[in-house]
């Protein structure tokens, strides 16, 4: 009886302890200083940033060529009818369980298909290890990713300039960056014989971050003849070459020729790897939709080197979305619907290439200084303008243009409307240089 | 030309995944497929919510939608929505603006991005996780550069919690080391601490500092109420410490493959929370620029409307109850049926799974004399039974306790 008392009492007066101590604990931890006090705030995304501040901006004749996404002629975005009739498709039609760690064995087949070409014979021969991705930038990560654990040793080498992501990207996979001459600012064009000065500098064995067309953000693609030279100059190096094709069928309006300095280098002989984007040639830019492949000796190490791929894939989203892969799955295994993609592709880059003429004739007339040659010799989404950080800041300041300070013009953010505006400023801060 | 991948050698096998293979091959018409970690129907069917449907339809007929870029962080108006879903609409937390929240790709990814915040903000780099645990956690610590170490959790001789062991084992976790809890319907044990029990960790966690990252894949999946299965994360919220959370509607909305999560990070002040989100965007841009869109939409459009939030939470109760039926059944089945041992964990155990407590010998013998698939470490998925196949799998447990050692 005693003992039970005690019991009753200890455990009371143990809830009470309890008690107290809790709220000793929450008091104390309302005044603790926070884990993440040291955290710094971290700068703007540089490309991002212009958007933000464009909308911000109220004047009426602001212009958004900082954008990176593809606009019509009145400014707007685009939804593809090839997309819309591919989602009234899949609304209340399918299941939504997981995808494999791989992704879409469907779509990755069309994938592979538009870069490697529909009867190659890598495809028939299964030497290709390949994934669905997270757009252009979780297959280059990826690949990143399995470059340091497969090639602990090795480097990438990178273009200047190239898509600022590039960097964050093989940074972040811990692997060491070096870079390689590619944008001549002068002639504004390929600065083609320190590119193959690099080339031939770099160790046997280097891995090589190509960009297959409508280089970001400069626009300069390499000529089939300086291609042809790459390939060859990569074959005496032993070379790697990885392509991040983000424009296929973007660029000139053919997926056939943009993918050309790939099938170069496939006739050659090459094991390349491949990043594919179907943000911008079908529109899908927020699905992030992509394609990672890797070029083997053979089916068997296709499957090996798929298997690793797949284990980089688990830990970090396990499998990849569904929707945007049904969308391109859907698109390109109708034959009705891979026209219609086709024409609504050429559509968008003939409206670009339009724009980039008419951009030049406009500066012509206003009887610039300066050559604009390069605005028509540039290709894709973007133009280097050649436009200086300060040059830039007026252009915002004054006329209410935005765009980023490496002077990349997004020419899908021209239109008819804004043409002459547009010509009209660049001139105003360009004609006593 | 000889590769420069020649090197590389064949990945094994996922565990889970070879399971639904290997059921895949078998032409038996008795098989079973009790691995699947995703919800079946009574006629084993994948399941579409309704609410999804409609909310899909709503998407698909608004011309104005577009496809754009969301921003890196996700859908400003998801991440809110599903902070609030975890949180409570009234939690300080949120009223004060302490909660960086960021839509990532389900569980996994707002794991793999919370984990790798922490790898390069926090000032410890071990992360304590469960025995057992979900077998892609380790990967996931392991690949953002953090170092596993494991607390005692499931008890073999109770099939319940190893509430001591986990107690001594935190105990004795340097200050500030990471704790890795599962919010409610712990995979794969389903064996969740009592309320009494969290409120006990609760206190171990903050009197060492220890940060809480808690995983939460079945919130209203567990017990059919959202509010209660956010209890343990809330009550850590309510005593104004810091931690982490990684939200999954991949079951609880069915949207598995949609890939739609969220990490939260819940912080001491408004400030540090705004500079937080600016570092995890960091993180989230090289890895893969920003989350798809689609799942997003859709969650956001079903918990913006009160009309199809009601509808949703009702489905989801059904989902639970079927699943908590199923136990019962199983449970009730066996008691019928004689079979030795204690069954009692089968329904004292929540969420989708049941740690059976067979072993690798009795499984492997279920397979290969009843078709039924499972993985080797005893685990079942209730989802994969129904009425009609539960007298098949205790006919199988019943020779398997009996005739296997």
């Amino acid at each position: 009886m005693a003992m039970m008392a005690m019991k009753i009492r200890n455990s009371a007066s143990r809830r009470t302890t309890t008690t107290m101590a809790s709220r000793q604990i929450s008091s104390g931890l309302r005044s603790m200083s926070s884990w993440w006090k040291n955290v710094e705030p971290a700068p703007k995304d540089p490309i991002l940033g212009v958007t933000e501040a464009f909308l911000a901006d109220p004047s009426p004749d602001k212009v958004n060529v900082g954008v990176g996404a593809y606009r019509d002629d009145n400014g707007k975005p685009v939804v593809l009818e090839c997309v819309r009739e591919a989602e009234r498709r899949i609304a209340g039609a399918s299941f939504m369980e997981y995808l494999p760690m791989g992704g879409s064995v469907e779509m990755v087949e069309e994938t592979l298909k538009l870069a490697y070409g529909k009867n190659s014979e890598f495809i028939k021969d299964k030497r290709i290890a390949a994934v669905q991705s997270l757009s252009g930038t979780g297959a280059c990560r990826l690949f990143a990713d399995f470059q340091k654990r497969f090639r602990p040793d090795s480097q990438i080498y990178i273009p200047v300039p190239t898509w600022s992501n590039h960097h964050n990207i093989w940074r972040d996979a811990q692997v060491p960056q070096k870079t390689y001459h590619y944008y001549h600012p002068e002639t504004k064009g390929l600065d083609f014989s320190g590119l193959m000065d690099d080339v031939k500098n770099a160790p046997e064995g280097s891995f090589f971050l190509l960009h297959a067309c409508a280089h970001n953000p400069t626009g300069v693609d390499p000529t089939e003849e300086q291609w042809r030279e790459i390939s060859q100059l990569f074959k005496a190096k032993k070379h790697f070459a990885f392509f991040d094709m983000a424009y296929q069928g973007f660029a000139s309006g053919d997926p056939r020729k943009d993918a050309k300095s790939i099938r170069i280098f496939l006739e050659d002989g090459h094991h390349i790897g491949i990043s594919q984007s179907y943000a911008k040639n079908m529109g899908l830019y927020g699905q992030r939709v992509g394609c990672l492949s890797v070029l083997c000796e053979d089916e068997k190490q296709a499957v090996t080197v798929k298997s690793q791929l797949q284990q980089l894939a688990r830990p970090m989203y396990s499998n990849p979305p569904l929707h945007g892969a049904q969308i391109v799955s859907i698109i390109l295994g109708d034959p009705q619907l891979k026209n219609q993609w086709l024409q609504e592709v050429k559509i968008m880059a003939d409206r670009i290439i339009g724009m980039r003429t008419t951009l030049r004739e406009s500066l012509e007339k206003l009887g610039s200084p300066l050559s604009w040659e390069h605005v028509t010799k540039q290709i894709g989404m973007f133009c280097y303008s050649g436009l200086t950080p300060e040059q830039v800041d007026r252009l915002t300041s004054e006329y209410h243009i935005y765009m980023t300070r490496n002077g990349r013009i997004s020419m899908a953010g021209v239109t008819t409307g804004n043409v002459e505006y547009l010509a009209n400023a660049i001139h105003e801060v360009t004609k006593s240089s | 030309m000889e590769s420069v991948f020649s090197n590389v050698v064949r990945a094994p096998e996922d565990p889970i995944l070879g399971v639904t293979v290997a059921y895949n091959n078998d032409p038996s018409p008795a098989k079973l497929n009790l691995g699947v970690g995703a919800y079946r129907t009574e006629e084993g069917k994948p399941l579409v919510l309704d609410v999804v449907r409609r909310a899909e339809q709503q998407l698909v007929n608004d011309p104005s939608r577009v496809k754009e870029y969301i921003p890196i962080a996700g859908l400003a108006d998801f991440n809110k929505l599903s902070a609030k879903l975890i949180l409570g609409a009234d939690s300080p937390a949120i009223q004060e603006s302490r909660v960086a929240t960021i839509q990532c790709l389900s569980g996994t990814g707002s794991l793999r991005v919370g984990a790798e915040f922490l790898k390069k903000h926090y000032h410890q780099s071990v992360i304590f996780i469960p025995k057992p645990t979900w077998g892609n956690h380790p990967k996931v610590f392991n690949l953002a550069g953090l170092s596993v170490e494991y607390y005692r959790y499931y008890d073999p001789a109770t099939r319940g919690l190893d509430f001591h062991g986990l107690l001594e084992d935190l105990g004795a976790a340097p200050s500030g080391a990471i704790v890795l809890l599962h919010a409610c319907a712990h995979n794969p044990t389903g064996v969740d601490p009592t309320s009494e029990q969290w409120e006990q960790i609760r206190q171990l966690v903050r009197s060492k500092s220890l940060l809480p990252f808690f995983d939460s894949a079945y919130q209203g999946f567990a017990s059919g109420s959202l509010d209660t299965d956010a209890h343990s994360v809330r009550t850590f919220v309510a005593d104004g410490g810091e931690c982490l959370i990684a939200q999954s509607y991949a079951k609880n909305m069915g949207l598995y493959g949609e890939r739609v999560g969220a990490l939260s990070i819940v912080c001491k002040s408004a400030d540090v929370a705004s500079k937080v989100e600016s570092q995890v965007k960091l993180v989230v841009r090289p890895m893969y620029s920003s989350p798809p869109i689609h799942g997003a939409s859709i969650v956001a459009t079903i918990l913006k409307s009160s009309d199809m939030y009601n509808d949703w939470t009702i489905e989801l109760k059904g989902m639970a109850d079927r699943i908590i039926s199923m136990r019962q059944q199983l449970f009730e089945a066996l008691q019928a049926k004689g079979t030795p041992g204690d069954w009692s964990h089968i329904i004292k155990q929540i969420g989708m799974f049941t740690f059976t407590g067979l072993n690798k010998e009795q499984v492997a013998f279920m397979t290969k004399e009843y078709h039924i698939y499972m993985t080797s470490d005893g685990r079942i998925s209730m989802a994969g039974l129904s009425s009609k196949t539960v007298p098949h799998l205790v006919e199988a447990i019943h020779a398997a306790v009996t005739r296997v050692a």
